[in-house]
């Protein structure tokens, strides 16, 4: 490759103003004619900088056939009057010096369009967050920044070309990824929309995470019940098409316009989709050589007590229950919290003091027994000892009743039962005699075994003394986790993960269903923890964000794309690894390896125009040249 | 030089550091005149060759600024940024210019107070490091040829591949999925480049007139083993050649450099 360095070299030293001149002669039938339209913003601009010698001085500068200046340009007159300089002085090129483009520019280039200008021919200055309100007591100065900006701004309009936009079609069907309830319910929604819908679910049944629930708190269904009408819509809604056992081995394209294999029941099976959606869902995290976890019989996961619940297989003459909140979260394992545990733990302790007697009888017949509760006389006598009142005297009724059937006790770091309801349902548990035991992250209980009995040691954070609490059932509430192929749907998606491993959405407040790659939509518990409620929000989110892609047709593709001088492309595949969007591809063609660009994909970021070795690549509207002219220009005047 | 006022340009992208400019300004915090900023949709898109333009036209800084890592608003586009300016800096040292007179800033949207306080920060550091030695009237010829080669050199393969790789190699890992450690990789890139800008030197100094070794060694500073091998290393590629042998020293012009 280097020897072609000297060639370029040799080319290099007069490179912009040879360009320059290059660019003069090819477009000498279009002579640029620069209109300069400098704002007072009424005393924003013009109480610093001397507004009228500043357009003064836009007149003298080389392509500038007409400056003024207004009181507000952004106003009715000031539009008019950019208009009306199009018209008369025929006008090619347009500047306007006022606040920042990051708010006007569309206004001043949608009333360019409106007067037959090209909207991509027009600059912006910025004379007012960069240079008024910043310079407030250098009026001088301020004013000679404001004319350097201009000569940048008008340097820069002269080497703008015009772009038409374009269209690309939308393919009006859909992929859902994950049959959990988020995913169900985003496809539902978009079939309902009059889309097609391809949802793929690796496992043999619908349901997702859901499936493996006891009941549902808030409302405190059975799960199975609550979601069973809504497996049964989808399976049996005509515009959706179910894939089982079925797992999405490639995608490829970009938005509107997705190939994609799905490994369905082992037959490939190729479909064009406009939209994805991922519902990939969560897994619950493992505490291997937590609390006892693994080491000791019924020390058991949230989860899988919930299944215990669910199949009635908890072991018998269990008569306390330990939570422990918080394991492997908040700052262990993982940093973030995982929010649903404590209104799940909070059901789950209801359940046991308010339905022991409905769970015990079945319970009994239960065969098998995993633990053998044959708990020291010593520790017997100290359960005894607590279960009384201080001064020997007998518990109330309602104390008796849940003391003499089961005791929850709940450890805790902190109780967020987050919801409008859900406090509610946390002070019925403590009314019920559920106990909630605070702990402090620097020091958690221990689960240890005496014999038989699992014992739990905790710092009384009140008595400030250390405290041995024997139960026969130990559950840990574990967090959610990123299922473990997360990296791989990311990268055939070419969608980020966050730092958790969770999926990235593209904006935590303003896009929380999108990627930032368009078309890709994320929804559940595969972009965080999240409840059922949250989950169903979020799959309609999706749906709706999707369906109105699919009911417009058609994507605007991003005008300013990088442009690709085949000549110099080797091919090389740089761009292509930079690029975080897939926009750019390399395709074995006529001539060989060429880089070849994807309006629809592309945002126009212009990484890849800094990245080719061979300098290929010129990214429109923001060219090296542009960007080097524009520069210049601010240490003087550029002759072009 | 108590009148002196930097001329500093800024490449700021669209949707951070921009933005944060914006900020300052509707919040009125006040800094010094001196930047004149070039907007940019993402930092990744100033080619660090453009810099080097910039201080060869006579900037006495540039300033980059983009979105914090991780808040990029194309994802990865300011890794990208972060490891291509580091060429920059080398580059600028090599050249004998101060390393400070680049500055890359992340900068977020509602970092107003802190884009003015930096402004302030970089104005006062170029007034103490004074004016650009290659502007104004009397260039320092040697410095701007430096610069010119250091120019050349970040535009062409080498460099731009190797520095394009190292996000890859960082947070990919290499064809054996094998992630490179940063600081091995920046020797590598280092090195490439010292190499990099002997040769440039080395094809810069007998662009005109054809020299011997030690001829070559006593303008350029490399030492004659050096010099020896790269000319052998250029010579295989034709951009430099045997031009005649003057008593026992054959004397070498270069094929690359015409002006």
């Amino acid at each position: 490759m280097n020897e072609e360095a000297p060639n370029e070299e040799t080319e290099e030293p007069g490179e912009v103003e040879e360009e320059g001149s290059e660019e003069q002669t090819v477009d000498l039938p279009t002579e640029r004619r620069v209109g300069v339209f400098v704002c007072h913003c009424g005393s924003n601009i013009g109480g610093v900088i001397d507004v009228p010698s500043v357009a003064e001085y836009a007149k003298t500068l080389p392509g500038v056939v007409h400056a003024e200046d207004n009181l507000y340009t952004c106003a009715d007159d000031g539009l008019k009057a950019i208009q009306n300089g199009i018209k008369e002085h025929n006008l090619n090129r347009v500047v306007v010096a006022s606040c920042t483009p990051r708010t006007h520019a569309p206004l001043f280039q949608s009333t360019c369009e409106e007067a037959g200008l090209n909207k991509y021919l027009f600059t912006f200055v910025n004379i007012r967050e960069h240079c008024s309100w910043v310079h407030m007591k250098e009026p001088e100065k301020a004013t000679e920044k404001a004319r350097e900006l201009i000569r940048m701004g008008v340097a820069r309009v002269k080497l703008l070309e015009p772009f038409e936009e374009l269209k690309n079609p939308v393919e009006p069907k859909a992929l859902v990824i994950g049959g959990g309830v988020s995913g169900m319910n985003a496809a539902k929604s978009i079939a309902n929309q009059g889309f097609t819908v391809y949802l793929v679910e690796r496992d043999v049944e619908l349901g997702g995470f859901v499936r493996l629930l006891n009941n549902l708190y808030l409302g405190g269904g059975d799960t199975r019940e609550t979601i069973q009408p809504l497996i049964d819509d989808v399976a049996s809604n005509e515009n959706i098409e179910v894939l089982l056992s079925s797992e999405v081995k490639n995608v490829d394209g970009y938005v509107g316009d997705f190939d994609v294999t799905i490994d369905a029941n082992g037959e490939d099976k190729n479909v064009k989709v406009g939209t994805i959606i991922v519902a990939t869902g969560a897994l619950e995290y493992i505490p291997d050589g937590l609390f006892g976890y693994g080491m000791y019989d019924n020390v058991v996961t949230l989860t899988e007590f919930e299944i215990m619940c669910r199949v009635k297989k908890l072991p018998p003459k269990v008569r306390s229950i330990a939570f422990i909140q918080c394991v492997g979260s908040r700052g262990q394992k993982v940093s973030y919290c995982s929010r649903i545990c404590c209104n799940v733990a909070t059901k789950n302790a209801l359940n046991i003091v308010e339905n022991y007697n409905e769970m015990l009888g079945q319970l009994e017949d239960v065969e098998s027994v995993p633990v053998e509760l044959h708990a020291p006389e010593e520790v017997m006598q100290r359960r005894r000892r607590r279960r009384q009142r201080p001064d020997g005297a007998p518990r109330s009724t309602e104390e008796r009743r849940i003391a003499h059937q089961v005791e929850v006790y709940v450890f805790n770091r902190t109780m967020t039962t987050y919801g409008v309801e859900h406090e509610l349902y946390y002070n019925r548990a403590r009314e019920s005699g559920v106990r909630f035991i605070r702990y402090k992250y620097e020091r958690p209980p221990t689960v240890t075994r005496e014999g038989d009995q699992l014992i739990v040691t905790y710092y009384h954070e009140t008595l400030k003394v250390e405290r041995k609490l024997a139960v026969d059932m130990v559950v840990l509430s574990t967090p959610l986790v990123p299922q473990e192929d997360a990296k791989d749907v990311s990268q055939m998606l070419k969608v980020p993960l966050g730092p958790s491993g969770f999926f990235l959405e593209a904006h935590v407040k303003l896009r929380p269903v999108d990627f930032a790659t368009d078309g890709i939509f994320i929804c559940g518990t595969a972009k965080g923890p999240a409840d059922i409620t949250e989950s169903v929000v979020q799959g309609l989110a999706t749906a709706s964000r999707a369906g109105s892609l699919m009911k417009k047709g058609y994507v605007q593709a991003e005008v300013l794309t990088p442009q690709i001088d085949m000549d110099r492309c080797i091919g090389c595949r740089m761009c292509e690894s930079v690029c975080p969007y897939k926009a750019i591809v390399v395709k074995r063609g006529d001539r060989g390896l060429k880089a070849e660009v994807i309006p629809a994909a592309c945002k126009g970021c212009g990484t890849c125009g800094a990245s080719c070795p061979m300098k290929a690549i010129v990214m429109s509207n923001y060219t090296d040249e542009q960007l080097t002219v524009e520069g210049i220009s601010s240490l003087r005047e550029v002759p072009v | 030089m108590a009148d002196f006022e930097p001329k500093i340009v800024g490449f700021l992208c669209n949707w951070c550091s921009y933005a944060g400019a914006d900020l300052a300004g509707v919040s009125r915090f006040q800094y010094p005149t001196n930047i004149r900023v070039v907007r940019v949709m993402c930092s990744a898109r100033v080619d660090p060759s453009i810099i080097m333009e910039m201080f060869l036209q006579g900037a006495d800084g540039v300033f980059v600024g983009g979105c914090h890592i991780g808040d990029c608003h194309y994802i990865t586009g300011n890794h990208y940024t972060e490891k291509r300016m580091k060429l920059v800096r080398k580059l600028l040292e090599k050249a004998g210019m101060s390393r400070q007179r680049f500055r890359l800033e992340w900068v977020s949207a509602s970092e107003g107070a802190r884009f003015a306080g930096i402004m302030k920060d970089f104005v006062e550091l170029i007034k103490e490091i004074g004016p650009n030695p290659v502007a104004g009237d009397s260039p320092d010829m040697t410095k701007m040829e430096s610069l010119f080669i250091a120019k050349n050199i970040l535009e062409d393969f080498r460099l731009r591949a190797l520095v394009n790789k190292q996000v890859e190699f960082l947070e990919r890992g290499n064809v054996y999925g094998k992630k490179l450690d940063e600081e091995e990789l920046d020797r590598i890139l280092y090195d490439a480049l010292s190499v990099e800008f002997d040769r440039a030197v080395i094809l810069w100094t007998t662009r005109e007139e054809p020299l011997s070794v030690r001829a070559i060694s006593e303008a350029t500073n490399i030492p004659p083993d050096r010099v020896l091998d790269e000319i052998a290393n250029l010579r295989r590629r034709d951009l430099i050649k045997l031009d005649r042998i003057e008593g026992q020293s054959p004397l070498y012009v270069s094929q690359g450099f015409e002006v």
